[in-house]
């Protein structure tokens, strides 16, 4: 949009996770994701009388966890406090939070951008929370529904620094949240069932102001590319403000998907009182160092050392490092291909980065959930780096197992994609081409060597494109020079 | 054998001179005549007690020999019976049926003792003279138009009149103490942290404790020793050893170094009360004790910082009750805030609703670090003050109450004037510290209580000089006649 050359956008995301534990936050019920509405709530998540909380102790080593893994301050004491404000989907009219102390203080994320380029984000904090339940409003003739499921499954809040400039830089944030948490398994980063939610802060700025601009923050931010379409219809709309002489209201809006466009929620002034305090119910949570040094020990290998490690183990570039450790199993994929294959880890990475992922993306599939398996792959690269195909034959080898067949070399026999490699074949075909074309054999040994593509043009094309273009490269060069 | 002790009780069903049924018989028979008078039960469960004394006679007869086994009790309405309402005095709650027993109530039910009902008790706890109860006030046997104290009122009343011969009692800011004074029992209010307060409906979380009401300090050990102790579900219970409360009763009292704070003796106590104390006082020193003025120089900060830190917790506490998931509901709600606003509005009483109106002006934004946090702080000191006191002495002499009981209706309309009735018993829930009440004499016909303080988890103490002084005088052991 060109409204926004002059402007610099300022973006911070509040990101809530639901964390992968088998019970609640504060209770003992399940957490399983879909049961029938209310039966996963036990006494203590509907708020009845004289039920207390117990802290779910999976819950603070996943914090913990994540706490490290973003390089932050892991707070020795947090505290729980309750957030006051009535909802029908909020069983006790409070919900237990943490507010001036949190478990997880200052950190950092490393984003990749599209250039390649490194940029750290600051994590602000991150703290532990119970969510609240849904309420379903369709279905009910004029009433509303209440599942208490979901009310006091554990929540992580992270908040990051006003640190991203634009609505790519969110999103990159955005995915490399989501690739850690699911690296240190402590979510399952499903979107679409609610494990993993946003809010984004945004304002806007004229480049080179040094002030922030007035915020709003956007509510429900629910999928990658809704962050992008949020954010920038957002500050679309505010630089459209600010340009019509008014002024941007702190507010909280909603973005709406289907319409594309955010609307207002409420204003500050409107904004609730949450009347936080110290939960009595809860005693300040206190951890020790030992404990951190146990969750530490625990760590599985996180993005940025896995990416560091790539690059220098298999040679590969930042770029595609970044790519293949996006994700966990992405990155298990890879060291599996490179493994079966047992050499050119680049060329692997090509073919799994840029040929199969194309697939993937174009049906929106997890690469767990790959038609093709690594072993097909592998059997893919493995005739492509024996000569026996093209890379031009491997991607139809790819198409056709995407489509279901099963064989490699099958498909090979069957397309008839077998390079021509035999050299005295080839040679017969070359002689052939020379012979017919004396004119520009000529003019080539005469020095317009621009004319090699032609020969091989010719080749390739007398040889039905089966001959192997390495070797005709090598028997053309030999037979016009010498 | 209605007018015996638990232990007599308890000796009784052991020597096989009467059954749990007669007994529970007895008992059931004397508060269907008299507890009109009373008013002291909102739920008496005869078929159940019945059924249970005979599970307890069956159980004698296999061979039990548990202390407690058989002898009936009653339970103050605070705390959840399952299958049997749980009221807690309110009409939010009146037709409330707990699907589980607060842990409390179990570990009586397992130590054998038979239910008889629920007690009256001013409404979520919050009174100090049983007069906000939804189900009208309770009476005073000593004299009917004079009040029983609260909250506890109607466990006071009923084992005063014998109607029972214990009962649990809860404790905020004197509930168990002030009422025990007031009708001339035994009642002890725990360490914070000794009883679990899982399933006693929180008025007041960081300051609520459980505990024994019974004629003597030998019947509080004995029930001591079967409610106290940590509970995986009660995160601010404490994970102590339970000692045997009854082995220190008869250790002698030489060289108990006694303190009595000045600020307990001065303006505002009743002259006959004073002289009720001050011959205890004399009582202590022939039995050995060595006595010396104290000072507790912030305990007069006890009463403001109360009402706000009790408040600001109840007004959380209690906003669960918002007529969507249980208790009241209002008929036709047209809307959210409809429903809501009638529900409450008609749910609570007066006093329930100025407390919750104090404690969310006190947590607002704005005003908390005006009252609630300095409110902290100054809990803090009078902590202090307790803890230096003790350094020099080992129990904390005073009055309980600063007169004996009041007019029904004489202070309903003043609610500084009836707070101020807590001013000795406030402080001590604020520290957290044991205490108790025991009879020590009367003032025109109506009974005075003597209040002994303990430092923490120090019951042992609490109740070997109360049973000590309960050896040499017979208060306790002193029945209204009705």
């Amino acid at each position: 949009m060109d409204l926004m050359k002059d402007w610099e956008l300022v973006i911070g995301l509040e990101v809530h996770i639901q964390l992968a534990t088998n019970s609640k936050i504060f209770s003992g019920a399940a957490t399983a994701f879909g049961a029938e509405p209310n039966t996963q709530a036990c006494a203590v998540d509907l708020g009845m009388p004289g039920v207390l909380p117990v802290l779910n102790k999976e819950a603070v080593r996943m914090a913990v966890q994540f706490g490290l893994a973003v390089d932050a301050e892991v707070n020795r004491k947090s505290v729980f406090a309750r957030k006051n404000y009535f909802y029908p989907d909020l069983p006790k009219g409070y919900q237990i939070s943490q507010f001036e102390l949190p478990i997880v203080g200052r950190g950092h994320v490393d984003i990749v951008q599209k250039d390649g380029t490194i940029k750290r984000v600051g994590v602000t904090r991150a703290h532990l929370e119970e969510d609240a339940g849904k309420s379903l409003h369709e279905d009910f003739h004029g009433m509303s529904g209440i599942d208490l499921n979901r009310a006091s499954t554990p929540l992580l809040e992270i908040v990051s620094e006003p640190d991203l400039r634009s609505a790519e830089e969110a999103v990159a944030y955005l995915k490399t949240i989501h690739g850690l948490v699911r690296y240190l398994e402590i979510c399952d980063g499903n979107m679409a069932e609610g494990s993993m939610r946003c809010d984004a802060n945004v304002s806007v700025r004229r480049r080179g102001e040094e002030k922030f601009g007035t915020r709003c923050e956007i509510k429900n931010v629910n999928s990658f590319r809704f962050v992008e379409k949020a954010i920038n219809y957002e500050a679309e709309r505010q630089i459209r403000e600010i340009l019509a002489g008014n002024s941007i209201r702190q507010e909280t809006r909603l973005y709406d998907s289907t319409k594309n466009e955010t609307r207002s929620m409420r204003s500050k002034e409107e904004a609730n009182d949450y009347r936080y305090f110290p939960d009595p119910d809860l005693l300040p949570l206190v951890i020790d160092d030992e404990y951190i040094a146990g969750v530490k020990a625990g760590l599985p290998e996180l993005p940025a050392a896995k990416r560091e490690r790539f690059i220098g183990q298999y040679g590969l570039s930042n770029y595609d490092a970044t790519v293949l450790t996006g994700s966990k199993e992405l990155a298990a994929a890879y060291e599996t291909l490179v493994g079966l294959v047992g050499k050119e880890p680049k060329i692997c990475a090509n073919w799994l980065s840029q040929e199969l992922a194309g697939y993937l993306n174009k049906e929106n599939l997890e690469i767990t959930e790959s038609k093709v398996s690594m072993e097909q792959l592998a059997a893919l690269v493995g005739r492509i780096l024996d000569g026996t195909i093209s890379g031009r034959g491997g991607k139809e080898v790819l198409e056709a197992l995407w489509a279901g067949e099963a064989e490699v070399d099958g498909i090979i026999e069957a397309k008839g994609l077998k390079q021509m490699s035999d050299t005295g074949a080839l040679e017969a075909i070359i002689d052939q081409v020379l012979a017919g074309a004396t004119a520009q054999v000529e003019q080539y040994r005469g020095g317009k060597t621009g004319l090699f593509g032609f020969f091989v043009g010719q080749v390739m094309k007398l040889s039905k494109g089966q001959a192997n273009p390495g070797q005709v490269n090598d028997i053309l060069k030999k037979k016009l020079e010498g | 054998m209605i007018e015996k002790t638990i232990a007599e009780l308890s000796a009784g069903l052991a020597a096989g001179e009467f059954s749990s049924r007669e007994l529970t018989d007895a008992y059931l028979q004397r508060i269907a005549t008299l507890d009109s008078k009373l008013n002291s039960f909102v739920t008496v469960t005869a078929d159940a007690a019945r059924a249970q004394a005979d599970a307890a006679d069956a159980a004698r007869r296999a061979g039990n020999t548990s202390r407690l086994l058989g002898v009936p009790f009653a339970h103050k309405d605070i705390f959840c019976t399952a299958g049997v309402r749980t009221s807690c005095g309110s009409k939010m709650l009146d037709s409330f049926v707990a699907p589980y027993d607060a842990t409390v109530v179990r570990k009586l039910k397992e130590a054998g003792l038979v239910t008889l009902g629920k007690t009256n008790m001013d409404e979520f706890a919050m009174g100090s003279s049983n007069e906000t109860s939804y189900y009208g006030p309770v009476r005073n046997p000593w004299n009917l138009d004079t009040v029983p104290g609260g909250s506890s009122g109607g466990s006071a009343a009923a084992v005063a009149a014998r109607l029972t011969p214990g009962a649990t009692g809860t404790d905020t800011g004197g509930s168990i103490r002030q009422p025990a004074a007031l009708v001339g029992i035994t009642g002890l209010k725990p360490t914070y942290g000794r009883v679990s307060r899982y399933g006693m409906i929180a008025f007041a979380s960081s300051l609520d404790q459980g505990g024994p009401m019974a004629q003597t300090a030998e019947d509080c050990a004995l029930l001591l020793g079967a409610m106290a102790g940590f509970d995986e579900r009660d995160s601010t219970s404490l994970d102590e050893p339970v000692p045997d409360y009854t082995a220190e009763l008869n250790q002698p009292l030489k060289g108990l170094r006694i303190g009595l704070p000045k600020e307990y003796f001065g303006e505002g106590l009743d002259a006959g009360t004073a002289a009720c104390v001050e011959a205890a006082i004399a009582e202590y020193k022939k039995l050995g004790a060595e006595v010396k003025e104290i000072s507790l120089p912030n305990s007069g900060l006890s009463v403001p910082v109360y009402y706000i830190i009790a408040p600001a917790e109840a007004s959380s506490n209690l906003s669960r009750y918002d007529g969507v998931r249980f208790g009241h509901r209002c008929e036709n709600p047209k809307d959210l805030l409809d429903l809501y606003s009638r529900s409450r509005g008609e749910g609570f009483g007066a006093e329930v609703k100025r407390r919750i109106l104090i404690g969310t002006y006190a947590l607002s934004a704005g005003y908390y670090d005006a009252y609630y946090l300095k409110a902290q702080k100054i809990r803090r000191l009078i902590a202090e003050d307790f803890k230096r006191a003790f350094e020099e002495v080992d129990v904390i002499l005073g009055p309980t109450s600063p007169s004996p009981a009041f007019r029904i209706g004489e202070k309903s309309d003043d609610p500084v004037s009836m707070y101020l009735n807590d001013i000795y018993t406030i402080a001590i829930n604020l520290a957290g510290l044991p205490a108790m009440s025991l009879p020590c004499g009367f003032v025109n016909g109506l009974p005075v209580g003597l209040q002994l303080i303990g430092n923490y988890f120090a019951e042992g103490r609490l109740l070997n000089a109360a049973h000590q002084y309960q050896q040499v005088t017979d208060w306790h052991s002193r029945a209204p006649a009705l």
